[in-house]
């Protein structure tokens, strides 16, 4: 039952792009077309839940026994880059197939707020590893689904004539607020 | 370019948050009442000029390969700072910043800054962009805020101007989208007219 509603929680309710705010600069960078937005989704899937995985056992079995935990945020960012740095150089020796379909996006996923984002809130959950990575993967399917919708809703919008000024980030942005507006919906659902 | 451009360039001609669109989840996500737009802002105001000045010291001594790296744990540490000091000093605005003081270390404003700007220039002109581009984060953070809080609760800062039926909305998550969308198309407009 806790799974079911974890997984409620991070597609719909707490949506970690429309009603967390993290991962916005991918979303509204590379949300152009649907194909880039599933690669860009698949990529963040995989990083995330390795990444809260290792963040995990560093948190419980080094940080908080040496008691040390406000070190946090340097030995997360540097384990989720160093991370990046080794799934591209694993994949481009074992999977050249997966590297090209991701190769291009994991460079730009160290900075991606979402991975540290879920990292430091799945910490404050207090879950335990399983839960911890359950909850990264639904986090990661919730961020997908987000952007191909989005994605979806651009291909449409290049079809239409938008004020000269409106154009570029303003108008993505203010196709997220409607898109958000929708999922507000949910809100409730799942305490 | 003289050091009082580089300074200005920050605030309108370069703005981190209208015109570059950099930072952008902190931006979205604090907005909700002026304070903590510019309680966000001064926060990484103080990340980015010391990080910048960090930069700019050491860029003769970081090895080019690992230099992102190099940058990624000055800027971590003056983040852990900033932390701690909010924790102690400013516990109310520590709690309604919540997870986006830490995730200041993952701002593109501040990686953007040490490597377009501190590692090919001085201390001082390093000193001064930072201090630019910051002070122009914190004025686009607060008067995106504090629009926010007028429609969404009828005040600013806290001052409540005694409205009547506010739209709620604006302080949810759709608001922060639509404003910030709004916000940057009237920059467009402004800039299209200035040329």
């Amino acid at each position: 039952m806790e799974f079911v509603s974890i997984i409620i929680l991070a597609l719909f309710v707490n949506n970690v792009v429309l009603s967390q705010f993290l991962g916005i600069c991918p979303f509204l960078g590379v949300s152009n077309k649907i194909p880039t937005a599933v690669g860009m989704g698949a990529a963040v899937i995989f990083v995330m839940v390795l990444a809260n995985l290792v963040t995990y056992l560093l948190y419980t079995y080094l940080l908080v026994p040496m008691d040390i935990a406000f070190m946090q945020t340097i030995s997360f960012i540097l384990v989720i880059a160093a991370l990046v740095q080794m799934v591209e150089i694993i994949l481009k020796k074992v999977s050249p197939p997966l590297y090209q379909a991701l190769g291009i996006f994991l460079p730009l996923i160290t900075t991606n707020c979402a991975v540290m984002g879920t990292a430091l809130v799945a910490i404050t959950k207090n879950y335990d590893l399983v839960h911890n990575v359950f909850y990264a993967a639904m986090t990661g399917v919730g961020f997908t689904f987000a952007m191909v919708i989005m994605a979806g809703l651009r291909e449409q919008l290049a079809l239409v004539k938008i004020p000269k000024s409106m154009q570029g980030a303003s108008i993505v942005l203010v196709t997220a607020g409607l898109l958000a507006m929708a999922f507000m919906g949910f809100s409730g659902m799942v305490k | 370019m003289s050091n009082w451009k580089t300074f200005i360039n920050g605030l309108w001609k370069e703005n981190p948050t209208v015109v570059l669109v950099l930072g952008t989840c902190p931006t979205l996500a604090v907005t909700t009442e002026a304070i903590n737009g510019l309680g966000m802002g001064a926060a990484t105001t103080f990340v980015l000029v010391f990080a910048n000045i960090f930069v700019s010291l050491l860029k003769n001594f970081i090895p080019d390969k690992v230099r992102i790296a190099a940058f990624v744990v000055i800027i971590a540490s003056f983040v852990t700072v900033v932390d701690l000091v909010m924790k102690a000093y400013t516990p109310a605005l520590y709690s309604a910043l919540g997870i986006f003081i830490p995730l200041i270390v993952v701002n593109c404003i501040l990686l953007g800054r040490a490597e377009s700007f501190a590692q090919k220039n001085g201390v001082f002109p390093s000193l001064l962009d930072g201090l630019g581009m910051g002070l122009g984060f914190t004025a686009a953070l607060t008067i995106m805020a504090s629009v926010r809080e007028l429609l969404g609760n009828g005040s600013i800062f806290g001052h409540s101007f005694g409205f009547e039926n506010n739209m709620l909305l604006f302080i949810l998550p759709p608001g922060a989208f639509l404003v910030y969308g709004y916000m940057i198309a009237l920059t467009n407009k402004i800039k299209s007219k200035q040329k």
